[in-house]
């Protein structure tokens, strides 16, 4: 295979100032952090509650299993000295021989218990602490989730909960090392505290050549990790964004950029395997020096009698044994180091107050009449900036209000107040008479849905899209929505019809069918109000016509309060109100309020298809001169 | 607009396939070994220094074995003296002091080399990856899925770069630890030595088929958990439907039922993993129990010394953790055949859209761009339902030529057919008499702008998107354009100006300002022939008016397409074309389709006069 790369750049042009591939931010924030934090621990311990009688066994059979591994060196000791030297077979056959297999035994079924438990107890807590996360996110005003990036909750959904995975799984094995490595000390020392104290020597010089190697090693190993993920994202960005760079030239710009970055992470590679490796001939070394020293001292203390010779042989076992749990020990304070850092990203979640709870005593009305109320409303998103002021207004059961104003007149926060995503700073809302904090959120989602200006469509099939949370609707009622929106026919040419899964929120739908699919959902969904934005842009004549249609079946027979951007949309609304920095400025019907020249009018006769067409300037000089007037 | 799949894979043409069942494939590994082979010297030093370090290793046993043999010679009541047994203890001491270090050296260097090896062959297929990917036509984008094409980029390389080391190493390492290990206790004794080899068979098919097992299932669990991030994805992404549904319930049930599916194959990962960590353990236990066992009954019959079943004791330890780690090479196999197919299928692509032979630059003398009879289908679309059929037109410069249609009508793909993103299936597209298939891609596409439809937008500061066509540019040019596209003055009111980060991390812009930049990139480059592609669906008006006007010096020399379904985005053109079905319908200026009555017409009366009789 060659490189057949034909770089298009020039050669004897210098690096292009203006070019770079892949996100040129860093990576790993977490590498330097406390590698412990009692409040982090602490409250990962609640999780580990209800387990708390398995990990108590897994406890006591990681004890046994380190015992048993411990006592097999003791065991080959006691048959050297007791029955091989002594030539005694009944010992070896009656006693070393069953021992030995009851030992192994032991050994073996601790071992089988120890893993099983911790690593299901492990996933289990796992789920535990995500479920409660994403439990806690639903239950979170909006708020908080306009402000945080999907993206971002996410990564805490998922790493740093794998992340404290990794921690609890390691830590129980931690306390199976630690116990490894006390065990082989305490039974070297009982043996012979000299001969022991003699080849434990070189722990210590181990611990320190660790000690120095791990800043140097964990920085190379950090950099690898960095510029293998920065190396990747540039490949991400070469493929997502393949349209634009074939269509500017810059496939020989960026192939020589992006030779930089996987040089980079090449040389960052070969840097962390020398570094890992360096320790290979260190251990070695050590392990060797201790079985010398095992040799050289236990050999002449066996020949001046002084020593078993059972027990010299029990201590070249043990020697082979105890680096690996000092290996396994100093690669813990990594581990810790991220799971603190990982756990205080993932309890902030759990600790987002819930600003928008149910009362305990919330109504939850099987019925209302579909009427929906503001008094007096104010409301905004950041203190002192009011968005809403003082707004009142009545929509009776069945009409259809349309709500038209310009960009940051407060129509969209209206419609996201008749559903309580926010609670209002003053006055009241209520919907079919009662307060909307009075009732379950649960049920005024029942009576009160919802149409968004961006339809969101979930992976699943059609029908189940259009179910979504509804329960309880047949086959037939579905088709009987889809028709009125005039859905139907387009759904039964999809391949596999109601049954067609749709990919990537339905990316395989123009936006339009996603709008229809979106109006179905709602009449599904069959509540007394409907809240309504409609779509603005992007959508081309003919399936607009489309949608005006469904819009009129949507609504007929309940109550609507419609954000509208179409000029055919706000002409058939019952009653139109006209909001401006967040108040109402006027209110009638199409023919009342064109005849009161104000604002309305004035929109309405610039013959402009959209009030969202209408240019910032223009809605400017009409409203001073508006308000001149 | 969506495109039904084509294929523009060459070379046979064939779909990618999908991931199959793990099957060592000779060729692949024989491909993959043929690239080791390009560092001939490495190879020989890794295979040479790995040989070293296993027989050091294997003579360590050795070297105990005799160690407790001479300290327990005096005991037995042997000839040696004190003395002479020391001096032999302290030999002993010396060459397994001496055996344990060469070892540990040798270990590290073939450690190092072979993974010194496979970082060479990733960093050689990642750039021939990222060149392939480069070079590969729209066509073959429309037909993947980019996130198989990524996984391809980062897992499936991984997978072939990791052959070498943990595969072809580890397999000379095993073949020598255990074949010369066994020859030298299986001659030393054959029943012990036997024994000592017992636990070998077993653990070695338990950990290569455990290996290959828990391979599969990882594969699964990962499916399964990202089943379940989708689920949290589109919660938060749909937040605001969730809450207007009042469905939190229902999205914990939906929570529910995809990580209980994730925990019931975690749960049954462990549990294939604990069975088979635990047994391989065991059986190696019940080896040694039985080398002891029989070993004291020799040593006690006198048939051997204490210092030999001490050696035998010693050897199995060497070897339990290599057998032990069999699984890993079995997988490393596995591994690199199915990755290194994947990967090699891309690479072994041959882009449709390449330049021919010996193919000349352009030559734009008077700039003038011509479709002649373009028939157009997208290769394997379903029947063979051309998009474009006999499409004729000519612009030239200072000319603005105005397209139009209903969605699907194949108004996109005329964009995409003139710098050649797509070849064409009949008739022919030429500028200046020059066919555009016989003539270089990179001077094609120098003099063609296209405004796509969706802008992508680099992880890069502004001045580095604008500049994307040409890095070189300098400030004031970048500015320029800036201002034409109107961005300047939001870009200028941005904290850090021209240097805001934008794309996934940086500061998010609005569907408008995406499409403002995107002109403002195209137009840096000042084409010959300027192509928007419903570009400007997201702008108002007004801008769009604004973005004209401000064009209108610079179009003098330049031939302008427009393709919108927004009529007052073309109505000025010098002709416009109405498209459906992939044929023109109509053609002319913006009077003469009004006059005209029909389909433009109609479309014009939907658009710009709200009409009165909709409601029925």
């Amino acid at each position: 295979m060659a490189l057949g790369c034909q770089t298009t750049a020039n050669p004897a042009r210098e690096r292009p100032p203006r070019a770079v591939v892949g996100s040129q931010v860093g990576h790993d924030e977490q590498m330097f952090g406390a590698a412990f934090d009692g409040r982090v621990v602490r409250r990962f311990l609640s999780f580990l509650e209800p387990y708390r009688r398995r990990l108590a066994v897994a406890v006591g059979s990681v004890l046994v299993y380190t015992a048993s591994q411990v006592a097999i060196p003791l065991v080959i000791r006691h048959a050297i000295d007791k029955a091989l030297i002594a030539g005694i077979s009944s010992e070896l056959m009656e006693f070393v021989v069953p021992v030995f297999f009851a030992v192994i035994l032991i050994n073996y079924l601790t071992n089988v218990l120890q893993e099983i438990i911790v690593g299901r107890v492990a996933e289990r807590v796992l789920i535990d602490l995500r479920r409660a996360m994403f439990e806690h996110l639903q239950r979170v005003g909006l708020s908080f989730m306009d402000k945080t990036e999907v993206g971002r909750m996410m990564s805490r959904l998922q790493g740093d909960v794998n992340a404290m995975q990794e921690f609890l799984e390691n830590s129980v094995f931690a306390v199976g090392d630690f116990v490894l490595l006390i065990g082989i000390m305490a039974v070297l020392l009982a043996l012979d505290w000299q001969l022991g104290l003699l080849t434990l020597s070189v722990v210590p010089i181990l611990f320190f050549v660790r000690i120095v190697w791990l800043p140097y090693a964990r920085k190379s190993f950090v950099r690898a990790r960095e510029t293998v993920s920065t190396a990747n994202g540039a490949l991400a960005e070469a493929i997502h964004g393949i349209r634009t760079v074939q269509g500017m030239n810059r496939e020989g710009v960026n192939f020589d950029l992006y030779d930089e970055k996987a040089t980079d992470n090449m040389r960052a590679n070969l840097s962390s395997s020398k570094f890992a490796q360096v320790m290979v001939p260190i251990v070695d070394a050590l392990t060797g020096g201790a079985m010398a020293i095992v040799i050289v001292v236990g050999g002449s203390m066996v020949l001046s009698q002084r020593l078993d010779l059972g027990v010299m042989v029990a201590f070249l076992f043990y020697v082979q044994r105890f680096f690996d749990p000092i290996r396994s020990l100093t690669m813990q304070y990594s581990v810790m180091q991220r799971a603190m850092a990982s756990g205080q990203r993932a309890f902030e979640v759990l600790d987002v107050p819930l600003d928008i709870k149910d009362k305990p005593d919330a109504q939850a009305p099987a019925e209302i009449d579909g009427s929906v109320e503001f008094r007096n409303v104010t409301f905004g998103y950041v203190p002192d900036q009011p968005v809403l002021k003082n707004v009142s207004f009545r929509i009776e059961p069945g009409e259809t209000v349309a709500l038209v104003g310009p960009t940051g007149s407060g129509k969209t926060s209206t419609t996201s107040l008749a559903h309580r995503f926010y609670d209002v700073w003053e006055g009241q809302i209520l919907v079919g008479g009662i307060d909307v904090r009075d009732m379950t959120q649960a049920s005024l989602g029942r009576h009160v849905a919802m149409v968004l200006q961006e339809p969101f469509l979930f992976t699943g099939t059609v029908l189940e899209n259009i179910l979504y949370r509804t329960t309880g609707a047949t086959r037939a009622g579905v088709e009987a929505a889809t028709r009125a929106v005039g859905a139907h026919d387009f759904i039964l040419r999809l391949p596999q019809g109601y049954d067609t899964p749709l990919e990537q929120r339905g990316s395989n739908l123009s936006l339009g069918q996603r709008q229809l699919l979106s109006f179905a959902r709602a009449i599904v969904a069959d509540a007394r109000v409907l809240i309504l934005d409609e779509a603005t842009a992007n959508i081309d004549s003919y399936t607009e016509m489309l949608i005006q249609r469904a819009l009129a079946r949507l609504l007929e027979g309940r109550t609507g309060l419609v954000i509208a951007h179409r000029l055919a949309t706000v002409r058939t609304a019952d009653r139109i109100i006209v909001l401006q920095d967040g108040e109402i400025i006027e209110t009638g019907t199409h023919d009342q309020l064109f005849a009161q020249c104000g604002l309305y009018a004035k929109l309405y006769s610039m013959n402009y298809s959209s009030f969202d067409d209408v240019p910032d300037e223009l809605v400017c000089q009409v409203l001073s001169s508006a308000s001149a007037t | 607009m969506r495109r039904d799949a084509a294929s523009q894979v060459g070379g046979g043409g064939g779909v990618l396939s999908t991931d199959g069942a793990p099957v060592v494939a000779a060729g692949t590994l024989l491909r993959i070994i043929r690239l080791a082979l390009k560092h001939p010297w490495r190879v020989v030093t890794a295979f040479l220094t790995t040989i070293i370090a296993a027989n050091f290793q294997l003579l360590i046993p050795q070297f105990l074995g005799q160690a407790v043999d001479h300290a327990h010679g005096l005991l037995v009541g042997g000839g040696a003296s004190v003395d002479e047994a020391q001096a032999a203890l302290l030999a002993a001491a010396l060459m397994l002091l001496g055996a344990s270090v060469l070892r540990g050296i040798f270990t590290m260097l073939h450690n190092y080399i072979g993974e010194s090896v496979g970082h060479m062959i990733g960093y050689g297929l990642r750039l021939a990856y990222y060149e392939k990917l480069q070079r590969l036509s729209f066509g073959f984008y429309d037909r993947v899925h980019t996130g198989d094409l990524i996984t391809r980029g980062l897992l499936d390389l991984e997978g072939v770069r990791m052959f070498f080391s943990a595969g072809l190493v580890r397999l000379v390492l095993l073949a020598n630890l255990i074949g010369i290990g066994s020859a030298l206790v299986i001659s030393s004794d054959t029943v012990l030595g036997l024994l000592s080899l017992s636990f070998v068979p077993f653990v070695a098919w338990r950990s290569s088929v455990a290996r290959l097992k828990l391979r599969r299932m990882w594969r699964l669990l990962q499916e399964r958990l990202s089943e379940l991030s989708l689920v949290m994805d589109e919660n938060m992404g749909g937040i605001r439907v969730v809450r207007a549904f009042a469905a939190q319930g229902y999205e914990m049930g939906k929570f529910d039922t995809a990580s209980d599916r994730a925990l019931d194959m975690a749960n049954q990962r462990i549990g294939v993993r604990v069975r088979n960590t635990t047994a391989m353990t065991f059986a190696y236990f019940i080896a040694m129990g039985l080398v002891l066992w029989f070993g004291g009954l020799k040593v006690i019959d006198g048939q051997i010394s204490v210092g030999k079943l001490a050696e035998f004791l010693a050897f199995m330890t060497i070897l339990q953790m290599p057998v032990r780690q069999l699984g890993m090479m079995v997988n490393a196999f596995a591994r690199a055949s199915t990755c290194g197919a994947r990967l090699f299928e891309v690479l072994d692509l041959v882009p449709t859209i390449r330049d021919a032979p010996d193919a000349p630059d352009l030559k734009v003398k008077e700039g003038v761009l011509r479709f002649e009879d373009v028939d157009f289908a997208y290769r394997d679309a379903a029947s063979d339902e051309r998009v474009l059929r006999g499409v004729n037109f000519e612009v030239g410069p200072g000319r603005v030529l105005g397209i139009v249609g209903p969605p699907g009508s194949g108004k996109s793909t005329i964009a995409h057919l003139i710098p050649r993103f797509y070849d064409i299936g009949g008739g022919r597209i030429t500028i200046d008499g020059q066919d555009i298939r016989d003539v270089t891609l990179e001077s094609l596409r120098r003099v063609v702008g296209v405004v796509q439809q969706d802008t992508f937008m680099f992880t890069a500061s502004i001045e580095n998107n604008v500049a994307y066509g040409d890095p070189w540019a300098d400030g004031e040019r970048i500015a320029r354009a800036n201002r034409a596209a109107q961005l300047h003055d939001y870009v200028s009111r941005l904290p850090a100006g021209y240097e805001s980060l934008v794309g996934e991390r940086g500061v998010s812009l609005s569907g408008g300002q995406r499409q403002r930049l995107s002109i403002a990139r195209s137009i840096m480059l000042n084409p010959s022939f300027l192509v928007f592609d419903d570009s400007t669906a997201a702008i108002d008006a007004a801008t769009e008016q604004r973005i004209r006007a401000a064009l209108k010096d610079s179009t003098r020399d330049r031939a302008t397409i427009i393709i919108s379904h927004r009529l007052s985005s073309l109505m000025h053109a010098d002709e416009i074309l109405f498209i459906e079905n992939g044929s023109v319908v109509e053609r002319g200026t913006h009077a003469d389709l009004v006059a005209a009555g029909s389909r433009y017409s109609e479309l014009y009366a939907l658009q710009l006069k709200p009409a009165d009789d909709e409601e029925g």
